[in-house]
């Protein structure tokens, strides 16, 4: 659902759940004294709540690759579901976790919407580098505009780079 | 002696199974069938992957029963040592001495390797050194062969008749052909439909001309015979069956073997010729009859203590007048397979 649904829309609903006077809000603030939007920690539980698909899908695929034959093999041989599912579904699984982890961490990075929305632009506390930049472009700023999107499109690289080379390395194996 | 009690009832969407029979605690048992005919949904049961109703209500890992898969399904993120290792590690009862079986599946060579690093007979080996490391009380072997091509096949199969002859382990082996059948098995059970329709001791039910599973290029007899002697001049071993002896092309090495005479290589004849290139020749008496065709019929004829099937055209049995009690002999044309 949140995947198809606009960042605004979800950003939206969230602002109301998470602010004071909604039900996750209203117990965070009873709980910590604090509200949870326009704070930090408000904008990961928004994130998380963002990404989560990005995260599941690699890791549903992975698991679905997994032959359920080799699952069976482990249970003759002696193991417990739980202890099959440890020894060997979660191993041969790791691909699928670290492109989960790598996915929606970058994908968490460039989001602007649902982090506009939760976290407002409060500088050193909840702007994010996707709402510096764009706050760049409206004052005309295009020189410091361009630096921070050098950093994004370089981390972006990385990752795919690297996501890469660890999937050349496990297959070489 | 004693005897496995195999009970089990499945009901599934299309297809129900429904199994009551008690197999030879010592051998290979195997399970014979067209596909669909539940052989493996049999094992399945057994070994409890299948919730079948059954009066075993172990969970899977609590039976000490050993699972060889078509696939080698090795653990692809553990090394062959691992592999065997993981077996090792979850039951009580595993061997002491797994260096043996390693050795005995001549896998020694493999253990640092990966499973993705092996061909398809080495895995298959290894799979196998896997479950026999458990020293499970019954083994299941789901056609193990059938995803390797023919030279895979003869990687695995010399290794399986060593399981055969050194271990005491009881086995129950599904496989759709029926040489591996012949070749490895002293019993047999014949599915239908998720039904045992045959079941005895392996030369008896191959003896049956009434079963469809057995018919065509499927019906045919296995003897197990004694080597007499070799002959280097015309590269030509003698084997002694009750009935007599046969010869087969080549040194046969061991004592004893187990031959293969298919119906379409036997032959019959009233008188013994005088002059043919066929050697084996020998007496025998009809004990059955079976039209199989319009053209053909199937006559199950007695060597002494043995049985030989031969198929003859229609023709010929009105031709020659073969009648059950009939004494004549049978010409063995080649024995196609031999162990």
């Amino acid at each position: 659902m949140p995947i198809v649904l606009p960042p605004t829309v979800l950003g939206f609903y969230l602002l109301i759940l998470l602010g004071p006077g909604g039900t996750v809000g209203g117990w965070w603030l009873q709980l910590t004294g604090d509200t949870l939007t326009f704070s930090f920690a408000g904008l990961v539980i928004a994130s998380c709540v963002y990404s989560l698909p990005f995260a599941i899908q690699p890791m549903q695929n992975a698991f679905e690759s997994l032959p359920a034959k080799n699952l069976e093999a482990a249970w003759t041989l002696g193991a417990t579901k739980l202890d099959a599912f440890f020894s060997v579904a979660v191993p041969l699984s790791v691909r699928g976790f670290l492109g989960a982890a790598v996915l929606s961490f970058a994908h968490t990075l460039g989001e602007f919407g649902v982090v506009l929305m939760v976290g407002g632009n409060i500088p050193g506390e909840t702007r994010v580098i996707s709402i510096a930049i764009y706050d760049h472009v409206e004052t005309l700023n295009y020189a410091a505009a361009h630096q921070l999107s050098l950093v994004l499109i370089a981390f972006a690289f990385i990752v795919l780079f690297s996501m890469f080379v660890v999937n050349r390395r496990w297959q070489s194996r | 002696m004693s005897q496995l009690q195999l009970r089990h009832t499945l009901q599934q969407d299309s297809f129900s199974l429904s199994v009551d029979v008690s197999i030879p605690a010592t051998g290979v048992t195997g399970v014979f069938g067209e596909s669909g005919s539940g052989k493996t949904t049999l094992l399945r049961c057994v070994a409890g992957l299948e919730s079948s109703e059954s009066p075993d209500d172990r969970a899977i890992h609590e039976r000490r029963i050993g699972y060889v898969f078509q696939e080698p399904q090795l653990f692809e993120h553990l090394t062959v040592r691992k592999n065997i290792e993981y077996g090792l590690k979850r039951c009580a009862a595993a061997t002491s001495a797994p260096d043996e079986i390693i050795q005995l599946l001549d896998i020694e060579a493999l253990m640092h390797r990966m499973p993705a690093s092996l061909s398809g007979g080495e895995a298959q080996r290894v799979s196998i050194a896997r479950v026999l490391c458990q020293s499970p009380q019954l083994i299941l072997m789901d056609e193990p062969l059938s995803a390797l091509d023919q030279r895979r096949k003869d990687d695995v199969l010399p290794y399986l008749d060593r399981l055969r002859a050194e271990l005491s382990i009881p086995m129950l082996y599904v496989s759709h052909s029926i040489d591996e059948i012949c070749r490895l098995c002293d019993h047999l059970l014949i599915l239908q439909a998720g039904r045992i329709v045959a079941e005895g001791e392996l030369h008896t039910v191959l003896g049956r001309l009434d079963l469809p599973q057995l018919g065509g290029a499927n019906s045919g007899v296995a003897l197990d015979a004694k080597r007499v002697r070799y002959d280097a001049e015309f590269d030509l071993s003698t084997v002694a069956i009750s009935g007599g002896e046969l010869f087969l092309p080549g040194d046969v090495g061991r004592d004893t073997i187990r031959l293969r005479i298919r119906a379409s290589d036997v032959s019959l004849t009233r008188e013994l010729p005088s002059a043919s290139s066929i050697l084996n020749i020998l007496p025998a008496k009809i004990v059955e009859i079976v039209p199989e065709s319009v053209a053909t019929a199937l006559v199950k004829v007695s060597v002494r203590q043995d049985s030989l099937i031969s198929r003859v055209t229609n023709r010929s049995v009105r031709q020659l007048n073969l009648a059950v009690g009939d004494e004549l002999f049978a010409q063995v044309k080649s024995v196609t397979v031999r162990y």
